[in-house]
């Protein structure tokens, strides 16, 4: 220890020795409850690690000898929640899709169902706002190429569509018009051409016209002969603003040439009746929903 | 901070005794026990004003709770109530939402700025007199005193052996302090909670535990911190003392020992003006530091310990009264003031001083939001929309082109009637209005009932396959929500809210 200590010549205090631009740093003594407080803080934080899981070590952490784990109190809160929710998710499971719409209590609680798994099942291909991207339909809209009144979007999540493990799933099938040979690359441009005009686009007028009775002939049976599809096989519209594909002549010759067809899993495999059917009503939710078939 | 140091030359060489310091610095622990203090009853006008500022401020604290207040409705009859579980602030004639949380930001603003100004003109009065520190360890140390004497009686007793005189006088202390703390933490949560109902809940056992658990914890801080820490807790724990240091000038009035006009100190009054020693008025009895709460010396100058209480003022005065001085030994004064008087100017404070460009801009400031907030009060409507546009997706296309923008349209009814408001479209033409949910209403404009002091939400789909809007990526309207004849002769209330609805960029 130093012997000799300075003394700050105004408040009598030993000084440190320490000096930053001419001040020097006093001596005074901590107040002894503050070392006690000190010490007892230590202690509790000792009891905290033995209490609770706290000391890595080879192997895994020290667990804690009153048990407590964020995985395990996650688990708790989770079967409170699931609990608590019991009667109204069996009362969903039990009812039928178009009853629980009635109901403005369930609705508002399948909506909210609905929301939080869409998160976790169908954002990936659909989009976190459901607004989907080529190819994978938009659900905020309303042209529906499976059908858009409740019952049909909960047949469509249970059973899926072109799922080959369901066999109750959606099916179809769009020849391949161009790489099979059953159209010429001039009768596809012609068709094409057609199928602009029902929307109204601008296209060549008189490929149209050819294109007229090559659409009767191949493609009427499935879409319609106005165009306007058919729900029976997931023929889309084609009359309307809306292409699931891309909308423009050379997205369409692509599509007739070798069509693309979605896929989509059958949900019954992985998720509850409950929550499909308010996966069902969230999705008929968003905006474009049709209403139930009167019964 | 502003250290005033005495200046004045101390008394006269004396013979020096030969004694070693037992507790010499060198030698001294890094760790200091608290002494206790044991101040003296002081008697005079500041120590009334303290007993008054007690007794107002522990007044307001134990009565506000249980003030009634009648509201319509369901509206809770309590004048002044933070309604947690409701998220409702209540004072008066006054109900403040969460969205309004900026009064209770301004509010401490003032708070704010309003020590700032304080301190800049009287110092520590903060501390001095309207700390709950201050005010409940007044509270205690005259519990104290009436049980245990006065500061002799308790230095006496403090030495004492334990005896069964001194123990029941300790645990009758100790019980009092205690009721004392219970009471203060029990009438905090009344603040929170219909008052006569959590009385009769907490009597009875039923009251929330969370209830219990802050009342625990405020009795066990007023009791440790009211009984037992008390100067500790202001130069150790709290902060302010050490931001007041840079709240001080030169200008402000402290508490101040007139060290010219009182050294050189002399006990032996008369027998040293008979050998001819100049002598200054202090008579160095000590009284200034038998009262003093923090148990320093206001002779050493201003301190960081002290809270500007003005105790030693009137133990002072008493003295210059007694042996026919005049009174202000030790006065409030400020740091310029002393040093004219140092100097050999017979300088006096007046009123002028509080008034320096410090202080006005602290009064500016605090004056102006006071009167931003009392404008704002006064004129702030008892309707507010709020509107929400969906992000994800900004717009859909439907089949026959149209372009579909979401909204959520928050409607807050701040009175305590049920009303009922027209929401409709202004500005975008050629758009209807979907309403989303059970009624799935479709117009151009909707009627929404709101239940009394209640937020409704409706999502609204806004479409058009107006060419001009469609193929902009966003353009301007406006939400418009008007009530609809409103009850008794409180006139109508209007909202407009300006949206964005967006398109297709067509730039691409």
């Amino acid at each position: 220890m130093a012997t000799n200590i300075e003394k700050d010549e105004v408040s009598g205090t030993p000084t440190t020795g320490h000096v930053w631009d001419g001040i020097r740093e006093l001596n005074t003594p901590l107040p002894k409850w503050w070392l006690y407080t000190f010490y007892g803080c230590i202690l509790f934080a000792i009891g905290y690690t033995i209490a609770y899981p706290a000391w890595p070590l080879p192997g895994g952490a020290t667990q804690g000898i009153l048990g407590w784990s964020s995985r395990g109190q996650l688990q708790q809160q989770m079967d409170a929640a699931a609990a608590a929710q019991k009667d109204t998710v069996d009362k969903i499971a039990a009812m039928n899709v178009n009853d629980i719409l009635k109901d403005p209590k369930l609705l508002a609680f399948a909506q909210a169902g609905g929301a939080a798994a869409f998160k976790v099942n169908c954002v990936p291909c659909h989009g976190a706002g459901a607004a989907g991207g080529k190819g994978y339909p938009n659900l905020n809209d309303d042209d529906w190429l499976w059908g858009g009144t409740p019952d049909a979007i909960y047949t469509t999540l249970q059973h899926g569509i072109r799922y080959a493990d369901d066999p109750s799933t959606r099916d179809s099938q769009m020849p391949n018009f161009g790489i099979d040979g059953i159209l010429t690359p001039d009768q596809i441009d012609q068709v094409a051409n057609y199928v602009m005009t029902l929307s109204g686009e601008t296209a060549d007028a008189g490929k149209a016209e050819t294109g007229k009775q090559i659409f009767a002939d191949n493609c009427a049976a499935c879409h319609n002969p106005d165009g306007k599809g058919n729900r029976e096989f997931g023929a889309p519209n084609l009359s309307d603003k809306l292409w699931l594909y891309g909308g423009g002549i050379d997205n369409v010759k692509a599509q007739v040439t070798k069509p693309h067809m979605g896929v989509m899993p059958a949900w019954t495999k992985r998720l509850d009746d409950a929550t499909i059917k308010e996966l069902a009503i969230y999705v008929h939710s968003l905006g474009g929903g049709e209403a139930p078939a009167a019964q | 901070m502003v250290q005033l140091v005495n200046t004045v030359d101390t008394p006269h060489e004396v013979d020096r005794e030969s004694a070693v310091p037992v507790n010499k610095a060198e030698n001294r622990s890094l760790y200091a026990s608290r002494e206790a203090i044991h101040p003296k009853a002081a008697h005079g006008r500041f120590r009334r004003f303290k007993w008054a500022m007690v007794v107002i401020l522990l007044g307001i604290y134990y009565v506000a709770p249980w003030l009634r207040w009648t509201r319509p409705g369901d509206a809770p009859d309590q004048a002044i109530l933070i309604d947690m579980a409701n998220r409702r602030f209540y004072f008066f004639f006054i109900e403040i939402w969460p969205q309004e949380f900026y009064y209770i930001a301004g509010l401490l603003i003032m708070a704010g700025v309003g020590l700032f100004l304080v301190t800049s003109l009287f110092g520590r009065a903060w501390c001095g007199y309207a700390c709950p520190q201050t005010v409940w360890t007044d509270l205690y140390v005259w519990v104290e005193s009436k049980i245990e004497g006065d500061r002799n009686a308790r230095i006496r007793l403090d030495a004492a052996p334990w005896s069964v005189s001194k123990l029941s006088r300790r645990s009758f202390k100790m019980l009092v302090w205690l009721l004392i703390a219970i009471a203060t933490g029990g009438f905090w949560v009344f603040y929170f909670a219909d008052a006569p109902t959590l009385f009769r809940e907490l009597v009875t056992g039923e009251a929330p535990s969370v209830a219990y658990f802050t009342i625990a914890i405020l009795t066990a801080t007023t009791f440790t911190f009211a009984g037992f820490m008390r100067e500790q807790v202001c130069t150790y724990m709290c902060p302010w003392p050490r931001i007041q240091g840079a709240m001080l000038d030169e200008e402000s009035l402290i508490v101040t020992y007139n060290a010219w006009r009182g050294e050189p100190r002399h006990s032996g009054r008369k027998k040293a003006e008979a050998q001819g020693l100049k002598i200054g008025d202090c008579v160095d009895c000590n009284a200034c530091v038998a009262v003093c709460p923090m148990g320093i010396d206001i002779r050493d100058g201003n301190q960081l310990e002290c809270i500007n209480c003005a105790l030693c003022i009137d133990a002072c005065d008493a003295v210059m009264d007694k042996i026919g001085k005049p009174r202000g030994l030790i006065n409030y004064t400020t740091a310029d003031l002393y040093a004219a008087n140092v100097a050999g100017k017979n300088e006096h404070w007046n009123w002028r001083h509080l008034i320096r460009p410090r202080t006005i801009i602290y009064f500016t400031a605090w004056a102006g939001v006071g009167l931003a907030m009392l404008f704002s009060i006064t004129h702030r409507t008892q309707l507010d929309v709020n509107v929400v546009a969906d992000r994800n997706p900004l717009y859909v296309t439907l089949s026959d082109g149209a372009i579909r923008n979401g909204y959520t349209i928050k409607i807050l009814n701040k009175r305590q009637q049920p009303r009922t408001f027209r929401l409709s479209i202004d500005k975008l033409s050629g758009a209807t209005m979907e309403m989303v949910g059970d009624s799935g209403a479709k117009g151009t404009s909707f009627d929404i009932a709101v239940e009394p002091d209640k937020l409704k939400a409706v999502k609204i789909y806004v479409s058009t396959d107006e060419h001009d809007i469609i193929k902009h990526e966003h353009t301007r309207f406006e939400f418009k929500v008007e009530e609809l004849s409103p009850k008794g002769d409180v006139p109508a209330e209007t909202a407009t809210y300006d949206a964005l609805f967006h398109g297709p960029d067509d730039k691409e």
